[in-house]
């Protein structure tokens, strides 16, 4: 009885949702499944600055740049071209790849002939969402409101020429046909250089740094097992991404491993497993982080700016910050990707958030980066 | 069980027994030793068409026997060492007998273990070699047998050490050289030899110095030529790190890799800021900006 009594409640309850959703969807969702009366007129302008705001984001998350286009009050300043670019960047990134996934719209002040607004898109790609917050100038023209764009022209790299002393290994492994004496190439040599466990938000956070103490380049991870007093394994976990996969000789990566439901009080040792394999790869291209500076709250982050000095364009950067105490010791980690591509010698803004409550213990903080090259594969 | 039918059974047991012994008496003759891949002779006794069976671990032969006929096995029949049991099993009793067949005396292959396959410089018995010999039916040769292992650095320097094989096995332990480079690691067996490469790495850095000059808003950062304690160059490709800080905040970071032993890059030129140069957990030195013209 009690089982029917779910099965109808569930049943209703969904009906409902489904009906309210229909009925009354948000703007995203609306805007996702192309319901909305104002596009077909769109390059008229709306009615009030929000609206012409919300229009020109609904046809942006659809993709729709022609009308987006020829919605904007200052489309003389730049050409279509520059605009989609603008918006999906000129060479291949995690923007070009990304979709949007939902926006908001919100008045900032409003006159009679014009207002400002503020956009957040949220941009949603394969390894998280990342967000573009622009305050947009809304003017009025005649009796219709209509935006002005405020382009972002990304520079571009003249044409020349930059001698790269081009430096990368290849290994040769064992073959089927070997003598089965032949021994395979050995696996770098690497090795855990600090590790601290913390306990945070009802879980466990295993952070640490990573050495390849070898002369050739390691594909590496780190494994942690929590162990209880008993000596049985609570949970085990990897790095996964929050680690420089590729480490060149000598190079040092930060790792974290997250348990989520395992408190520290529960832990009595953590025993680390860092594995690592001999992989072909490139010593270029080499990024300088430049300009780097803590901002305090309310949004706590690390701030700074990337400086390609290659040749080549990095379409993906992984840009990991280690956050140290005033005795050096590790007390956070984290990461982000770099949506826009990285042109030669061309700074490019980057932001790694860290939480609001280590932003009196943060003594100093490192930043690494790994690359990814679309030309590299080519 | 009965009395009874305890009695039966060892009485079958103790006849059985006494038939194969008597078979074995009376005809099946094989050599004691033989050498694997030769040929050789089966005499038999038997009085009537049989069959004779030549079983070992890793081989088993079967030949159709004439009555009162030998049985010859080919070279290259039994190839595998080891010891070996003859049946001859006629239409009444089962005749048995036992031999060994042993590795040929030449060596024919050596196979080579060389471990690691990369280690530092100025190691003492860091490399160690094994070697097994086998003849040409890839037996393991059990005599002692001389064998010589060679350790050559691209210096021309050669480490040599002869021992003789225990039960067909030899080994070594070498140290490696105070020169980076590949080395060869031969080892030889008769006319045989078989060959490894060592890659002998440098050390960690020593002495890891870096200079400073000024391009305009920028300054240009450039190690001297890297080398271990022994004066090897360290490889390139090994991340140099360039550290900027400002009152004691790091400003601005750079891994570098080296390339032909230098490492070079180029931060801004803040004022008063402190440039620090590490490579692993080796620390450079530090140079203030102010004192960089």
């Amino acid at each position: 009885m009690t089982g029917r009594l779910l099965a109808l409640t569930i049943v209703v309850v969904t009906a409902a949702l489904i009906t309210i959703g229909t009925l009354w969807p948000i703007q995203s969702a609306s805007a996702m499944a192309g319901l909305s009366p104002t596009i077909s007129n769109a390059s008229t302008g709306s009615d009030s600055p929000q609206a012409a705001a919300q229009t020109l984001m609904q046809l942006i998350s659809q993709r729709n740049w022609g009308a987006a286009y020829a919605s904007l009050a200052n489309k003389r300043e730049f050409s279509e071209t520059e605009f989609v670019r603008d918006l999906t960047g000129s060479y291949a990134s995690l923007h070009t790849y990304a979709t949007l996934d939902g926006f908001d719209v919100n008045p900032l002040n409003a006159g009679s002939s014009e207002a400002q607004v503020q956009t957040n898109l949220n941009w949603s790609s394969v390894v998280g969402s990342f967000q573009d917050v622009r305050t947009l100038r809304v003017i009025k023209a005649g009796d219709r409101w209509q935006v002005v764009w405020p382009i972002n022209r990304e520079a571009k790299v003249p044409p020349q020429v930059i001698p790269v002393n081009y430096l990368r290994w290849d290994v040769i492994y064992r073959g089927a046909e070997d003598d089965w004496g032949s021994q395979d190439v050995e696996s770098p040599h690497v090795r855990i250089v600090a590790m601290h466990p913390v306990d945070r938000g009802g879980g466990t956070v295993i952070l640490g740094e990573l050495l390849n103490e070898d002369v050739v380049p390691a594909f590496v991870n780190v494994k942690a097992t929590l162990v209880a007093k008993d000596g049985s394994a609570i949970a085990t976990e990897d790095s996964f991404e929050r680690i420089n996969h590729i480490l060149l000789p000598k190079q040092v990566t930060p790792f974290r491993v997250d348990f989520r439901n395992v408190r520290l009080a529960q832990v009595d040792n953590v025993r680390l497993e860092p594995t690592s394999i001999l992989v072909a790869a490139s010593a270029d291209p080499v990024i300088g982080v430049e300009s780097q500076k803590l901002n305090p709250l309310p949004q706590p982050s690390l701030t700074g700016e990337l400086v390609n000095q290659s040749g080549q364009v990095v379409n993906i950067t992984h840009v990991l910050g280690t956050f140290y105490d005033n005795k050096g010791q590790i007390i956070w980690v984290s990461d982000e990707y770099a949506n826009r591509a990285l042109l030669p010698g061309t700074p490019s803004a980057f932001s790694v958030s860290y939480p609001a409550d280590l932003a009196d213990k943060i003594n100093n903080y490192r930043v690494v980066t790994s690359t990814f090259s679309v030309s590299r594969f080519q | 069980m009965k009395p009874r039918a305890i009695l039966l059974l060892t009485t079958l047991l103790i006849a059985g027994t006494a038939s194969l012994h008597a078979a074995d008496a009376t005809g099946l003759g094989v050599p004691k030793s033989v050498e694997a891949g030769s040929a050789f002779t089966i005499t038999t006794g038997a009085a009537s068409k049989a069959v004779l069976y030549i079983v070992s671990p890793a081989q088993i032969l079967r030949r159709d026997v004439e009555p009162g006929a030998s049985v010859l096995i080919d070279a290259g029949d039994i190839h595998n060492a080891g010891h070996y049991l003859a049946l001859l099993v006629g239409p009444s009793s089962t005749e048995k007998a036992e031999f060994d067949v042993v590795a040929a005396g030449q060596t024919a292959s050596v196979s080579f273990l060389a471990k690691p396959s990369r280690l530092p410089v100025n190691l003492p018995e860091g490399i160690s070699g094994v070697a097994y010999v086998f003849d040409a039916l890839h037996n393991l040769v059990l005599n002692p047998a001389p064998v010589s292992f060679q350790l050559s650095d691209v210096g021309g320097a050669t480490q040599t050490r002869s021992v003789a094989t225990r039960n067909g096995v030899a080994w070594v332990k070498m140290n490696s050289a105070p020169k980076a480079g590949a080395a060869q690691f031969q080892v030889s067996a008769g006319s045989v030899a078989n060959k490894r490469v060592v890659q002998q790495v440098p050390g960690d850095p020593c002495n890891l110095k870096m200079t400073a000059r000024r391009s305009g808003q920028r300054v240009v950062l450039e190690t001297e030529p890297v080398r271990d304690c022994s004066g090897n160059a360290v490889s390139d490709g090994t991340i140099v790190t360039f550290t900027q800080t400002y009152q004691g905040r790091s400003e601005a970071t750079v891994d570098v890799p080296l390339k032909r032993d230098v490492a070079r890059t180029e931060l801004p030129a803040r004022e008063g800021s402190v440039i620090s140069v590490a490579t692993g957990v080796v620390m450079g030195n530090e140079i203030r900006l102010g004192d960089v013209r």
